[in-house]
């Protein structure tokens, strides 16, 4: 087999799994049931995973701990979520998150 | 059945639930501002991607198969390592294994939907749409308003044309885009900007703060499996202190 069809057959098994894991309880649910405590756990979903993304993305340099003024990231993304919280709009806090960005990136 | 549906629509206006159309383009202009956090990550990846060895073509065709910026992103790279596909395979595995939760938590929303709905939507499930809509079933509650699939698809497919575009201009411009302009910094904005609202009670802040310092402590653990370890204890923080309340 050649290093492109193998690298096909990846791709396309990549893609499965992956629509797979979208559709499991979207399809699955009606013939099994959940919990009542499995339906409140599901309730924390967004909050766990999106949290789990954004904290490494601002406090991760080069694969360290960064917690300090010298983080552009952390600083930018402090604005941000103060923009979020009274704005609730996404288009102002990317706005103010990447221009703050910038500007840090740009003193320091 | 459809038109008894619509003339009692048209008795109750206002209170009327918002039509197919209506819910169709509320998605597509909800997503609307994610396309400035996405377009950017879309791009990189195109860039990377040939840069990393992947021909146009499978740049392109990852896009359309597997359809999640991260797990695409980390593919680029392990191909441009040399990693063997089983390695590759297990890796887009377990940075997608979320989908899974997302999954289970829009399930109760679809479940009264035909098979081709379901298995339609499923393919539509990304990061972006998944928080976008589960934010707004869960403010409508049950059973919300009748066309609320048509929400999702709007929002889905808005973002599936803006990724393949933006990955489409990303493999064919060639071109770096210079890294001083932190572009992918935008999802994490894009993500802040959704769960930074829906933090006003402590369960919620609960699971996001455990649920970011476990990330932070799992950040070295290989496969990106710190995402999944730190979303199910969140999870569980979430529960416990559910609980408490």
């Amino acid at each position: 087999m050649s290093n492109t069809t193998l690298l096909w057959i990846t791709l396309i098994a990549a893609g499965l799994i992956t629509y797979a894991f979208r559709l499991s309880f979207i399809l699955l649910l009606g013939r099994i049931q959940l919990s009542p405590l499995v339906q409140r756990a599901l309730r924390f979903v967004p909050p766990a995973a999106l949290t789990a993304i954004i904290f490494p993305e601002l406090l991760i340099r080069d694969g360290e701990l960064a917690i300090g003024p010298n983080n552009p990231r952390l600083l930018a993304g402090l604005f941000a979520i103060v923009v979020a919280w009274r704005t609730k709009s996404i288009l102002w806090t990317i706005v103010v998150g990447m221009v703050a960005l910038w500007l840090l990136q740009w003193l320091m | 059945m459809a038109t008894t549906n619509r003339s009692l629509t048209h008795l109750v206006k206002p209170s009327a639930p918002p039509s197919v159309q209506q819910e169709f383009w509320g998605g597509f202009k909800a997503v609307l501002p994610m396309m400035l956090g996405a377009t950017p990550f879309g791009l990189i990846y195109g860039v990377l991607a040939v840069a990393g060895g992947l021909s146009p073509a499978m740049a392109q065709a990852m896009s359309v198969l597997v359809f999640a910026g991260s797990a695409q992103f980390i593919t680029a790279q392990l191909v441009a390592a040399g990693a063997p596909s089983p390695i590759i395979i297990f890796t887009v595995a377990i940075v997608n294994l979320r989908h899974v939760l997302y999954s289970a938590s829009l399930a109760p929303y679809l479940q009264h939907l035909r098979p081709v709905w379901k298995w339609g939507l499923a393919y539509l499930l990304t990061d972006e749409a998944y928080a976008l809509v589960i934010t707004r079933y869960h403010q409508t509650g049950h059973p919300g308003t009748p066309h609320r699939h048509w929400y999702l698809l709007g929002a889905g497919l808005g973002l599936w044309v803006c990724w393949q575009s933006s990955t489409a201009v990303g493999v064919f411009l060639g071109t770096q885009i210079p890294a001083y302009w932190s572009l992918d910094f935008a999802i994490a904005l894009t993500f802040i900007a959704i769960v930074v609202p829906t933090l006003k009670d402590r369960p919620n802040v609960a699971t996001a703060l455990v649920a970011g310092v476990i990330a932070i402590a799992a950040v070295g653990l290989p496969y990106k499996l710190g995402l999944v370890v730190a979303t199910l204890i969140g999870i569980v923080a979430g529960v416990g202190a559910d609980r408490h309340e």
